[in-house]
């Protein structure tokens, strides 16, 4: 039962087939979410998945909002255990809480701050072998917080993904970032969500019900899964949608009605 | 994070009890405020109700009124704190009632280290977050010790009298560097901010940055309607409402039986917080959460509602 719960999820992904080679090779994920609800759970379930046993996969996560204890807490909740990983050489966590570029006389330029940060990661995969370069995924939470970090320079902030995103062409990469919908809801021409929503090959919304808050249920998901096939299908969108109650060890995924 | 009211001052009773809670334990303070003379809050602090304190800690906390409050307190007031509770030895009392009508007495605020800062003396963030670093750095999180935490409180952070309120990615970077600040140190910083001064992108901004997160809200004197709604309205002053709970080392969201609750001044002299009951607003639109079954649109704050 449990398993066909944490499945939709997958399914939307396209996780459930495959594991090796990896689905979401050289494609990009974008997780949108609110105040109301997080959607750092997916990040999770992502992390959690390129990590497992039977995969060669290997992540960099680049931490802009919580500690590495943090994380590693919650993998281990989800029986993945981030130390181990660390370890071997299949995670990389690339703390980035204190990154400031406020630019300004003699500190980081947000420029030279991203860019140093993009060299850290090309880096990174380069020294990899060749056998893991393959799969490599870059997980990135939250590109908000880039931006304050960046102090407000969202087109270095864009700049940065377009990079990472040659990074995907380059060395089949896959990138997932976390992003806060909500915050732009009042700007007239929201570039940055925009520019990220037609970079992502997959959007993933996280909301909260019309209803309120719950305790049983915490919030729908919406997946949006552009398709890679280029053939005569490419103008079809999958679009699943569905709700989900997070828990500590799993995901719940369910059809709106379906649960008693 | 709390968000203000922009017409009341609710946010300080929060924050003086929030400020004297850790003063009675001896936990050192950091106030910042856009105030020139930040010290002379420090005189409005409310002192602990001495009396028939201490023996609640061993009744039943359902029954135990004081208690109960306590409890809320407990949950609501600061991320670390909540992990910190269980670890600190029985003997400190925590979540004090306060008499708001005495003020805390002086060798609370004069043995220990009070540190008071104004905005208007910073000329720019980075020096209140100097301020803010050497005060956490006697805190550090790894040395196994946790007797010592320490307490920043945060006034207005983007009040106009402040040279920088129109800086509003400098303030986010503040905060986010705070937060950091805060996490791997053993404290606990509480910021009150007037989101109606922040524009609505930037309001989100912040809030996604909160760990923890409370609006308060005053009520309108002589509101008959919601006189009628709500028993006890004599004593409210206002709404604390909470959305969003501190979410560290978990993924799963906490999720209140009670988001809403009354701000209450019992005789004047305690501050309370209540569980507010919300019924339908309408009998007849449906759905009735009211857990007492009436559709008549009252709702009560009965002391059970839990």
């Amino acid at each position: 039962m449990e398993q066909r719960y944490s499945n939709l999820l997958d399914e939307a992904l396209g996780l459930d087939q495959t594991i090796e080679p990896w689905p979401l090779r050289g494609r990009i994920v974008a997780i949108e979410d609110q105040v109301e609800t997080s959607g750092s759970f997916v990040l999770h379930h992502l992390l959690k998945r390129a990590l497992s046993p039977n995969s060669s996969n290997v992540s960099i996560f680049i931490a802009f909002s919580q500690s590495f204890s943090h994380y590693d807490r919650v993998l281990r909740k989800l029986g993945c255990n981030l130390v181990t990983q660390r370890d071997n050489k299949r995670f990389f966590f690339l703390n980035m809480l204190k990154l400031q570029c406020p630019g300004g006389d003699g500190g980081i330029t947000p420029e030279g701050g991203l860019i140093a940060l993009y060299g850290k990661i090309h880096e990174t995969i380069s020294v990899l072998p060749e056998i893991s370069r393959k799969n490599v995924t870059i997980i990135i939470d939250d590109l908000s917080l880039m931006e304050v970090a960046a102090n407000g320079s969202s087109d270095y902030v864009l700049n940065f993904l377009h990079y990472c995103r040659t990074l995907t062409s380059e060395f089949d990469c896959s990138l997932v970032t976390l992003n806060h919908e909500d915050i732009y809801a009042s700007a007239d021409r929201p570039t940055f969500l925009l520019q990220m929503e037609y970079l992502a090959d997959i959007l993933i919304k996280a909301e909260p019900l019309a209803t309120g808050l719950a305790t049983d249920v915490h919030g729908q998901l919406t997946v949006m899964n552009k398709g890679i096939n280029y053939g005569q299908d490419s103008s079809r969108n999958k679009i699943s949608n569905f709700h989900f109650k997070v828990k500590e060890n799993i995901v719940e995924c369910f059809y709106p009605g379906s649960r008693g | 994070m709390v968000m203000e009211d922009p017409e009341a001052p609710h946010h300080m009773l929060l924050l003086r009890n929030f400020m004297a809670q850790g003063l009675v334990h001896n936990q050192p303070l950091l106030y910042a405020s856009p105030n020139r003379d930040p010290r002379g809050f420090l005189g409005t602090l409310p002192s602990p109700a001495a009396s028939k304190d201490d023996k609640s800690r061993q009744r039943d906390p359902d029954q135990e009124k004081g208690l109960r409050i306590a409890w809320q307190y407990k949950k609501y007031f600061g991320e670390n704190q909540l992990n910190f509770d269980g670890q600190r030895d029985g003997k400190h009392e925590y979540s004090n009632e306060f008499d708001l009508r005495k003020p805390l007495e002086r060798h609370f605020l004069s043995g220990q280290r009070v540190e008071c800062v104004s905005f208007q003396d910073c000329p720019n963030l980075s020096a209140l977050q100097d301020h803010c670093a050497t005060f956490l750095s006697q805190f550090p999180r790894n040395d196994g010790n946790i007797s010592c935490v320490g307490r920043i409180a945060i006034q207005s952070i983007c009040a106009p009298q402040c040279e920088y309120s129109n800086m509003e990615w400098d303030m986010l970077s503040f905060i986010r560097s705070l937060k950091s600040m805060v996490r791997s140190s053993n404290a606990v910083a509480i910021v009150t901010f007037p989101p109606s001064l922040l524009s609505p992108s930037f309001c989100k901004r912040w809030q996604h940055m909160s760990d923890t997160l409370l609006s308060v809200k005053a009520i309108p004197d002589e509101d008959k309607e919601l006189a009628q709604l709500l028993t006890g309205y004599q004593d409210m002053v206002g709404f604390l409402n909470v959305h969003k709970v501190a979410r560290i080392n978990t993924q799963v969201p906490l999720i209140l039986e009670a988001t809403t609750f009354s701000i209450k001044l019992q005789k004047r002299r305690f501050l309370v917080l209540e569980c507010l009951n919300q019924a339908p607003v309408d009998g007849s639109s449906g759905a009735s959460y009211g857990t007492s079954g009436s559709c008549s649109g009252s709702s009560k704050t009965g002391n059970l509602d839990f």
